[in-house]
């Protein structure tokens, strides 16, 4: 075989992270599809809103207190997530089962006061349409929490058990894109459903 | 021409055999469940749509036969709304889409020069969940529980109160369905065409088809998630009583018509854009030229994405909006002629400064060509709101989008089926028996299809199951309706030289067309690992281009399934990934998002225990197998794992 006539790729890697990878450009593809979905119910939110004269109608808007909690909560989890995205890049498996550990405690403790921010909501979704985007919203993105829940609890679980590759390391990494989706999401919808009918 | 003379013929086929060993798909019955490679996925994908483009037919001539005369007893109204929601549905959701969609998973894999598409077991769950959505629909259909209020739905027909029982449900189901399948196939060959290109494959040499299945998957990604959310919130109001579509408690009905024209506007685009693309295909295949105006073109496709999601609104011009409102949307639909203008200038400077070859592929561009343009001056017409008004809800508008859609898709889709049926089979359909099926399309669907402009100006409205004597549209509606059946004609003659050449067909070869193009690099049909050694580009259409002996790409495992991954802009070579292997879970995963989705048309608690077989379903799909992992760990062996910061 010549040398002039072939294209010699034998030394390339077998795995890569970020935009370089196919999965990342998945994973993009998903929050694309996703992101368009949370855009479009926050949009319903505000088309409904200019039907009726009084927002919430004959309700009092959801209480903050959990709300709020849950928001702070949300974007601390931030912290776990990029570090063992980091760590995840060198290939450290320590680091990177300590942190998807921290994430899971994270992300159970706002499935937790996500419970207590239903119960605080002061609507139903059977009641008007205000409650039924608020609360179709709020389990869109709860349905997140619980997915990405699972998603990370699996993959924690085979970075302990095995079998682990170079290429896994990829998915962890991808993991923590994800999550950042997960938690850039819900700032829009924390404004549109706790501070708009408050402020404008 | 051909990619093997600079290889030692002893090497070449020590490689051929390891990599027919390694990529080989599983037999037997099981395996047909397992099949990853997007050959096999992309023909049965490609089988299904057409089957459903049959039905979706048979359903059409019974609604012909019911119009053909005044006061016909053939089909009673409550039958005839079921059989035309059927009909538009199946069209539009079980076949246009599916069929574009299918075209791109089989071809542009083998276009762009990659072992297998990108994350090909989520295109077999894409094609199961759209089977099973399929299957669910008709079995509905035969239990007298088909759709009823239309292609788009509309509520408040369709809402709780006029709508009881589980049709529209069935309705709003099929679109989870179908959604779920394209969003999953557009993610995957946006990834293909972005990241598994052949070395050399720069973007201003991506083939013009490769194109036009990158812009319709990016729209796929922003138009279908909103028909998505409304079916949902349809099924919601239906099932657990939220009134999103119920003014009464603040809810709004045209809120569903946005919502719906949102996706339904782009929806006719994401079916006429890869028609573009095989139009693109054609042409320089026939008129032995590269295409006319290739920057053009690609800037037009894009254009076209991006206008096409402005102009929703005037599918709802009947609706009282706001005049400004309505001013804004008939300028950006007197807009889009803009970039499909230039399409067709582009077309036909390259008809013009060509040799034309008149074989039965360019037959049906050049049918396209008159089909198409009376579609879209008519899509001009009812872009004045004045006229739309005027002949809303009538026969013109059914002529115009049957012009559009039969025009504009269904011509370049037979050209297309002319074109690589030899690359799908091997062998070749008649080129007599293509000149019957083109002759007898062009006038069946004429005659069909014009009438229903003079019908429209009379008055006559669509989805009325009969009409008086006295209307006086008893005539031009025997004409539409002995015109389908020379469409039917047509459309037997074509299976039935499909079956006849599948047999004893002419041999084909790896490129009958001398095509320029990468799919016409390898053998028909493509094996299962699509190319022996993976090309490199030397130009728009490569295989006229290349030099004598063009560079291939060594040094992939062929013991392994590895692919090459390259560079988004430029397709410089990045690193190797191993891609799947045969799997049953994205088939299982299938069968338990069936479950929850049928499910959940009859009660709410399907949803969250529905949910449990998928995540369980899921998590086996992802759970590494032994043999997966001591591969991953061979292909990983040679290198260095490489660190961020190092590439």
């Amino acid at each position: 075989m010549r040398e002039d006539q072939t294209f010699d790729v034998s030394h390339l890697p077998a795995s890569a992270f970020g935009p370089r990878s196919l999965m990342w450009w998945g994973t993009l593809g998903i929050i694309l599809i996703e992101g368009t979905m949370f855009a479009m119910l926050i949009g319903m939110y505000f088309y409904l809103r200019g039907r009726v004269p009084d927002w919430p109608p004959n309700a009092a808007p959801p209480a903050l207190r959990f709300g709020i909690a849950n928001t702070i909560v949300l974007i601390a989890s931030v912290l776990p997530n990029s570090w063992y995205k980091r760590a995840a890049e060198k290939h450290d498996l320590t680091k990177v089962r300590i942190g998807l550990v921290i994430s899971l405690i994270f992300a159970a403790a706002f499935i937790v006061i996500r419970f207590y921010e239903f119960s605080t909501l002061n609507c139903r979704w059977d009641t008007n349409a205000y409650g039924s985007v608020v609360w179709t919203l709020m389990g869109f993105h709860t349905t997140h929490l619980i997915t990405d829940f699972i998603d990370t609890a699996v993959l924690t679980v085979l970075m302990f058990t095995g079998p682990i590759e170079g290429k896994r390391f990829s998915d962890v990494s991808d993991n923590a894109f994800y999550w950042y989706f997960v938690v850039i999401v819900w700032l829009p919808i924390f404004a549109a459903i706790y501070l708009a009918p408050r402020l404008i | 021409m051909t990619h093997e003379p600079s290889i030692n013929p002893a090497d070449a086929d020590r490689e051929r055999r390891r990599l027919e060993e390694t990529w080989q798909e599983p037999g037997g019955l099981i395996g047909w469940f397992r099949c990853v490679h997007h050959t096999s996925i992309g023909r049965r994908f490609i089988i299904t749509a057409f089957v459903f483009f049959l039905l979706g037919g048979i359903e059409a001539v019974l609604l012909r036969i019911q119009l053909a005369r005044p006061e016909n007893k053939f089909l009673g109204p409550d039958l005839y709304n079921q059989v035309f929601t059927m009909h538009g549905s199946t069209m539009m959701f079980l076949f246009a889409v599916p069929m574009m969609l299918a075209l791109g998973v089989y071809l542009v894999p083998l276009m762009v020069g990659a072992r297998n598409i990108a994350f090909p077991r989520l295109v077999a769950f894409g094609y199961y969940i759209y089977l099973f959505g399929g299957i669910f629909l008709y079995t509905m259909f035969l239990l007298n529980t088909g759709p009823d209020n239309g292609w788009f739905s509309y509520v408040p027909l369709a809402g709780p109160e006029y709508g009881p029982g589980k049709r529209a449900d069935t309705w709003a189901q099929l679109i989870t369905f179908t959604e779920v399948s394209a969003l999953v196939v557009a993610v995957s060959l946006i990834t293909t065409v972005f990241k598994l290109r052949a070395p050399g494959m720069t973007l201003n040499r991506i083939p013009m088809f490769v194109w036009a299945m990158l812009v319709v998957a990016f729209m796929v990604v922003f138009a279908m998630p909103t028909v998505a959310l409304a079916s949902t919130c349809l099924i919601l109001d239906r099932l657990i009583s939220t009134h999103f579509f119920n003014p009464a408690e603040g809810g709004d009905v045209l809120l569903w018509q946005h919502l719906f024209w949102f996706f339904g506007h782009p929806e006719v685009y994401i079916i006429f854009i890869p028609a573009t693309g095989i139009i693109s295909s054609i042409l320089p295949a026939f008129c032995r030229r590269k295409i006319f105006g290739y920057p053009a073109l690609v800037l037009s496709l894009v254009s076209t994405g991006f206008i096409g999601f402005g102009l929703w609104v005037h599918h709802m011009f009947a609706t009282g909006l706001p005049k400004l409102g309505q001013s804004f949307f008939t300028a950006a639909s007197m807009m889009i002629a803009i970039p499909t203008g230039i399409q067709i200038f582009c077309w036909i400077a390259t008809l013009w400064s060509g040799r034309p070859v008149f074989k039965t592929p360019l037959l049906f561009v050049l049918g396209f060509f008159v089909n198409f343009i009376i579609g879209g001056m008519t899509g001009l017409m009812l872009a004045s709101v004045s006229l739309d008004q005027q002949v809303h809800d009538t026969f013109f508008v059914v002529a115009h989008f049957h012009y559009v859609l039969i025009g504009g898709a269904v011509f370049p889709l037979f050209g297309g089926f002319y074109y690589w049926f030899p690359k799908f089979t091997g062998r070749r359909l008649s080129e007599r028996a293509g000149r019957w099926v083109f002759a007898l399309l062009l006038i069946g669907f004429n005659l069909t299809f014009f009438p229903m402009h003079q019908l429209g100006l009379k008055g006559m409205p669509r989805r009325v199951y009969t009409y008086l004597p006295e209307m006086g549209w008893g005539g031009l509606n025997l004409l539409a309706s002995i015109g389908g059946v020379i469409i039917v004609t047509s459309v037997l003659v074509f299976l039935i030289d499909v079956v006849r050449s599948l047999r004893a067909g002419e041999v084909a070869g790896d490129n009958p067309w001398q095509a320029g193009t990468l799919e016409w690099a390898t053998s028909s049909p493509p094996p299962d690992y699509n190319f022996v050694f993976i090309p490199t580009v030397a130009g728009r259409e490569t295989l006229w281009e290349q030099r004598e002996q063009q560079r291939v790409v060594t040094g992939l495992r062929s013991d392994l399934r590895e692919a090459l991954v390259t560079q988004v802009l430029d397709a410089a070579p990045d690193h190797k990934t191993l891609m799947p292997d045969p799997s049953i879970w994205p088939f299982l995963s299938a069968i338990a998002t069936t479950g929850l989705f049928v499910g959940s048309i009859f009660n709410a608690w399907a949803v969250p225990i529905g949910a449990v077989p998928v995540t369980v379903a899921l998590i086996g799909w992802f759970w590494p197998k032994q043999q997966e992992h001591e591969e991953e760990l061979e292909s990983e062996r040679d290198q260095q794992p490489v660190m961020e910061g190092q590439a």
